[in-house]
C-alpha cells in the first residue's frame, strides 16, 4: 500500500517516545565486515566471463570536431575488438537531479580531454594501449579557457534585502577584500566505473552513482530507450563528494559499447579520466564588503563572486549561499557573475557554495573583528539575525551562539593571545574560529520496510557512498519495530526499489530516513491492531508488542508478512521555517617562518544538526568534512593549461587531498542536542557537508592570527604564505 | 608469460599479457577483488599487498616479475566472520566511510605494525634504534595510503588500538 506523506506542519518527534533505544547510538555500520574483509562488492569487482574491457579515449584540442578516428591505427593490436563512438555518448556526466540525458556532443569536441570514442579489447592492456595510439584527426576552433579571457560573461541580477549602498556608505568601520580560490575535484578514491550488460533489450548497469533513482533516467534517456529496460545497480559505492550524482560517460561508454557487442562491457576511468571529465567545483574570485558601526553591529553585508562553467550546463557555484543567511544587516546585496569557459565541465563537489564562500566570507569577517578590536567570536555572536535576513523566514532551529560559545569554551579561546604573539622556535602559533553553516533539504523518497516475526528488511534504491545508510536506516526501523538492529537487513541502491532522493545535498538520511520511518510506522498501526490495542499506546521492544494491558510477541503476532511503503516529500514547513545545519569550527595552526609550511595542530568543530541517528557514523561524516576544509584551505587546486584547457594536476600525486601526515590526531567533533521539528518526521539535519562548511576559514583565520598577514588566494601553498609574510 | 604466485598460501599459475600488473591479475584473474585500484599509479595505496611480508602497491608490480613469489591480499587476513584484530578494530573504530581504501589501509598498517616491531626508524622518529607507536609516527607510515573519506584520525585509532589488543 502506497502512502503520501507531505511535510506541512511540525511533527512530533516519536523517535523520542520509541523504547528499543538504539537511535543515536555509536553502533558499527553492519556493512563494517565486507568492508574491512574486501568482500563489499564495488562498481568494477563484479567480472564475468565472457566481459571485455573498455578505455575511454580523450579529445586532445580544446575545442573543434572530430574529422576522423582512424580505427586501422590500432587494428593490429592483438585483442582489440573495436573502437566505438556512437551519437548518443555524452560529454561529461549529468548534473545532480537532471533525471535526463547531459550533452551528447556527436562529434563536436567542447573541452581538452572529453571522451570522444572508447576502445573495447579483450584485455584492458590491449584496450589501453589503443586508446593511447589511436589516431585522430581534428578541426579546431578557437576558444577562450579562463574566466578572464572568456568573451561569454554573465552577470545575473543582484539578490538584495535592505538598501545595502545606504548601508555601506553610511557604515563607520569598512572591509573590502578580493578572494580567490582554486578549481576542486572530489576525487573519490573509487574512479568512476560501470559495467554494462544486455538481455531482451534491457540493460544491467553495474555502476558508481549516488541517485539511482534519477540515475536510471538519465541512462534511458541516453540510449533512448524506455526506463523499464534499465536496471542499476549500486550497493556499494567508493565515495561520491557529489561527483557520482549523475550518469557518467563511463557508464553511457559502457552501455553502448555491451549493446553492439552483445558482451558485458566493463568501463573503468583512468585517475586521469577522472580530473579530466568528472564534474569540478569552479575556481572562484570573491568581493567581500562587511560595513559596521564603531561598537560592532554590522550594517551591511555584500558577498559577490565571479564562477565558471562550460556551455550547455545549468550549474553555478553557488557561493553565497550561506553568506545570505548567518549574519544580519541593514542592507545585503550578492552578485553572481557566470563566465563561459572551454575546460572540464564544473558542477557539485561537497557542499556546492560553502566549501568555497565560506573561505573568503568567514575570512572577511575575521578582518572586520580585528579592524573593530573585537573578538572573532564575539562578533559572530553579536551578529546573529532574528530572522532569515534575505526572506524574514524564522530559523527552525539553530544553536550556531551555543556552538560558538561551547566550542571557544572547550578549545582555550580565551588563552588566544594578540596575533603574531606566540611562537615555538622557527613556528608562529594562531588560533582561528568561522561558524558552520549548511542549508538543509527534504526531498522526495520512498522506502518499503517487511516485517515477518521480529525480523525486518528495509529496501529503497537509496545508496551509501560511506556515509552510513546501512546503519541509520536499520537503527530507524530497529527503533520504530522494537527490533535488535541486527534484526535489519537493509537493501539498497537497486533502481527495481521504492525511489528514493539519493546520496547527494545532505538530504539523504532526512529523506530515506523519513520514508523508512513513515513506513515502519504504518506497519507499527497494523501490529496494533492485530494485538487490539490502540496505535498510541503500542510499546514495541525487543521483539515485544504491548498495548492496553495486552503482550504479545512478534514472532507470534506477525505469523505472515507485514509490507507497508511509504513516500515522503517536502512541504509548507520549508516555506514558512529556515532550515539549516549550525556550527562553529575552531583551529589551530603552526605557521613555519621561512618555508611558509601551515601544520593544522588541532581542531574542534561543535555542530547542531538536528537528530543525530548514529553518533559513530555522524561523527566520522563530520571528522571527514573538516579534513576536506584542510584541503581548501592548504592543499588542494586543480591548475589548467591557461593556452589550451587541459588539466594538468590529473592525478593524485599532482592534485593534493590531505593524508595521513597532513591530519593531526586531534580532530574532536561535539554535537549539541537538537530536534528540528519542521525538517522531518525524524527531526533530523543533513551531515555530511556541515563539516566542510567554514573549517577552511577557521584554518585560514589561524594563518592570520599566527601570523599577522593573510592569505587572500587559496589554497594558502607555502609559496603564498611565504609571499603574504613579506609584503 | 606464465607466472606461478602464491596467493594466501594457495598456488596459482597463470598466464598473463607481460603488461599486467600484480593488482589487474587478483582482482580479474584470480577472483580477489577486495585490492582495490584507485590511480594504477602508485599514488594511493588502495592496491596494497604483502609481498613476501612487505608492503607493496601492486599496481606498481608486474605479475610476470614474481614467479614464485608470496603475496597476501586482504581476503588472506581475516572474512567477514572471522576478521583479524586490525579489521576488527576499524568496524569499531569507525576506521573507514565508503570503505574503498579500507583494504590498502590494513594491508598497509599490518606491514606497518611489523616494520615497528622491527625497529625500522621512520623521517619522524626521535630515536632511529627504537621507533615507538606514537600518532605522529603512524601518520608518516600511513601516508602513502589516500583515503578521500577522510577517516584518517579514526583509522590511526584503530591501528593503535589493534596493536594494544596484540600486546
Ligand atoms: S592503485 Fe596502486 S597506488 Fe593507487
Ligand atoms: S573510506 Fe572512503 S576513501 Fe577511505
Amino acid at each position: 500500500m502506497k502512502d503520501h506523506f507531505t511535510m506541512d506542519a511540525p511533527q512530533p518527534r516519536l523517535l523520542d517516545e520509541m523504547k528499543q533505544g538504539v537511535i543515536g547510538t555509536p553502533m558499527d555500520r553492519p556493512d563494517g565486515p565486507q568492508k574491512v574483509s574486501g568482500t563489499a562488492g564495488y562498481a568494477a569487482d563484479h567480472t564475468t566471463e565472457n566481459m571485455v574491457h573498455g578505455v575511454l579515449v580523450r579529445a586532445t584540442i580544446t575545442r573543434g570536431r572530430v574529422r576522423q578516428i582512424d580505427k586501422s591505427s590500432v587494428e593490429a593490436i592483438d585483442g582489440v575488438i573495436d573502437v566505438i563512438t556512437d551519437a548518443r555518448m555524452i560529454r561529461n556526466p549529468a548534473q545532480g537531479m537532471a533525471g535526463s540525458a547531459p550533452v551528447q556532443p556527436g562529434d563536436a569536441v567542447h573541452y581538452h580531454g572529453q571522451p570522444i570514442a572508447v576502445v573495447v579489447a579483450e584485455t584492458f592492456e590491449a584496450a589501453r594501449d589503443a586508446a593511447q595510439r589511436l589516431a585522430v584527426h581534428y578541426e579546431t576552433e578557437e576558444a577562450a579557457v579562463t574566466p578572464e579571457t572568456s568573451t561569454d560573461v554573465e552577470t545575473g541580477e543582484p539578490e538584495t534585502a535592505g538598501d545595502f549602498e545606504a548601508a555601506w556608505s553610511g557604515s563607520e568601520v569598512t572591509v573590502d577584500k578580493t578572494y580567490t580560490t582554486g578549481a576542486h575535484a572530489a576525487a573519490a578514491m573509487e574512479p568512476h566505473a560501470a559495467i554494462a550488460e544486455w538481455k531482451d533489450g534491457a540493460v544491467t548497469l553495474r555502476s558508481a552513482l549516488q541517485m539511482v533513482r534519477f540515475n536510471k533516467k538519465e541512462l534511458a534517456d541516453t540510449l533512448g530507450i524506455d526506463p523499464s529496460n534499465v536496471r542499476i545497480l549500486a550497493p556499494f559505492i567508493g565515495g561520491g563528494f557529489g561527483s557520482k550524482l549523475g550518469l557518467g560517460p563511463e557508464a553511457a561508454a559502457a552501455a553502448i559499447a555491451a549493446e553492439k557487442l552483445g558482451r558485458p562491457v566493463r568501463v573503468v576511468m583512468t585517475r586521469q579520466n577522472v580530473f579530466d571529465t568528472v564534474l569540478r567545483r569552479s575556481e572562484t574570485s570573491q568581493r567581500v564588503r562587511f560595513g559596521a558601526t564603531k561598537a560592532g553591529k554590522i550594517t551591511a553585508i555584500a558577498h559577490d563572486d565571479r564562477v565558471s562553467n562550460i556551455d550547455g550546463e545549468g550549474f553555478a557555484e553557488p557561493v553565497t549561499q550561506a553568506s545570505q543567511f548567518l549574519y544580519g544587516a541593514d542592507g545585503l546585496s550578492f552578485t553572481q557573475t557566470l563566465a563561459r569557459i572551454a575546460t572540464t565541465p564544473a558542477g557539485s563537489v561537497r557542499a556546492p557554495g560553502e566549501a568555497v564562500g565560506m573561505l573568503a566570507f568567514e575570512a572577511a569577517l575575521d578582518e572586520l573583528a580585528e579592524k573593530l578590536g573585537i573578538d572573532p567570536v564575539q562578533l559572530r555572536l553579536d551578529n546573529l539575525p532574528e530572522t532569515h535576513p534575505m526572506d524574514g523566514r524564522p530559523y527552525s532551529a539553530r544553536r550556531l551562539a551555543d556552538c560558538l560559545k561551547d566550542g571557544a569554551e572547550r578549545f582555550g579561546w580565551a588563552d588566544r593571545g594578540a596575533p603574531g604573539s606566540r611562537r615555538e622556535g622557527d613556528w608562529q602559533i594562531g588560533m582561528g574560529v568561522a561558524s558552520a553553516a549548511r542549508a538543509n533539504m527534504l526531498i522526495k523518497s520512498s522506502s518499503r520496510v517487511r516485517l515477518t516475526g521480529n525480523r525486518a528488511i528495509v529496501e529503497t534504491d537509496m545508496t551509501d557512498i560511506g556515509t552510513g545508510t546501512y546503519a541509520i536506516l536499520a537503527q530507524i526501523a530497529a527503533e520504530a519495530l522494537g527490533l535488535d538492529p541486527s534484526h535489519v537487513e537493509v537493501r539498497l541502491g537497486d533502481s527495481d526499489l521504492p525511489g528514493a532522493s539519493g546520496s547527494g545535498g545532505s538530504f539523504g538520511a532526512n529523506s530515506a530516513g523519513s520514508a523508512t520511518f513513515l513506513a515502519a510506522k504504518k506497519i507499527r498501526a497494523r501490529i496494533a491492531e492485530a494485538l487490539g490495542c490502540a496505535e498510541d499506546s503500542l510499546t514495541l521492544q525487543n521483539g515485544l508488542a504491548r498495548g492496553d494491558n495486552r503482550e504479545a510477541a512478534l514472532t507470534d503476532l506477525v505469523t505472515e508478512e507485514f509490507l507497508e511503503e511509504a513516500t515522503v516529500k517536502a512541504g509548507k514547513t520549508s516555506e514558512s521555517h529556515f532550515s539549516s545545519g549550525f556550527g562553529a569550527h575552531f583551529a589551530e595552526v603552526a605557521v613555519h617562518e621561512w618555508t611558509g609550511e601551515v601544520r593544522v595542530r588541532r581542531m574542534l568543530g561543535v555542530m547542531s544538526m538536528g537528530r543525530i541517528l548514529n553518533e559513530k557514523t555522524a561523527r566520522s561524516q563530520a571528522i571527514g568534512g573538516m579534513i576536506w576544509g584542510i584541503g581548501s584551505a592548504l592543499t588542494e587546486e586543480m591548475q589548467s593549461d591557461p593556452r589550451d584547457g587541459h588539466v594538468v594536476t590529473r592525478d593524485l600525486a599532482n592534485y593534493h587531498v590531505p593524508a595521513h601526515a597532513d591530519v593531526p590526531g586531534q580532530m574532536q567533533v561535539v554535537f549539541l542536542e537538537e530536534r528540528d521539528d519542521y525538517a522531518n518526521p525524524i527531526q533530523t539535519k543533513g551531515i555530511g557537508e556541515l563539516g566542510i562548511s567554514g573549517a577552511g576559514g577557521a584554518i585560514l583565520n589561524a594563518i592570520a592570527h599566527a601570523t599577522g598577514r593573510r592569505v587572500y588566494d587559496y589554497p594558502a601553498t607555502p609559496d603564498r604564505v611565504l609571499a603574504a609574510l613579506d609584503a | 608469460m606464465k607466472t606461478t604466485l602464491t596467493v594466501n598460501a594457495r598456488e596459482y599459475d597463470v598466464d598473463n599479457d607481460p603488461r599486467r600488473t600484480l593488482l589487474d591479475t587478483l582482482r580479474d584473474d584470480l577472483g580477489l577483488p577486495g585490492t582495490k585500484k584507485g590511480c594504477d599509479h602508485g599514488q594511493c595505496g588502495a592496491c596494497t599487498v604483502l609481498l613476501n611480508g612487505e608492503r607493496v602497491n601492486s599496481c606498481l608490480c608486474l605479475t610476470a616479475m614474481h614467479d614464485g613469489d608470496e603475496i597476501t591480499t586482504i581476503e588472506g587476513i581475516g572474512s567477514p566472520d572471522k576478521l583479524s584484530a586490525l579489521q576488527e578494530a576499524f568496524v569499531k573504530h569507525d576506521g573507514y566511510q565508503c570503505g574503498y581504501c579500507t583494504p590498502g589501509q590494513i594491508m598497509s598498517a599490518t606491514a606497518m605494525l611489523k616494520e615497528i616491531s622491527d625497529g625500522a626508524p621512520s623521517y619522524v622518529s626521535d630515536d632511529l634504534q627504537t621507533a615507538s607507536l606514537s600518532d605522529a609516527e603512524m601518520a608518516e607510515r600511513m601516508s602513502g595510503n589516500l583515503c578521500r573519506c577522510s577517516a584518517y584520525p579514526l583509522i590511526r585509532e584503530a591501528i593503535a588500538m589493534a596493536s594494544e589488543v596484540k600486546k
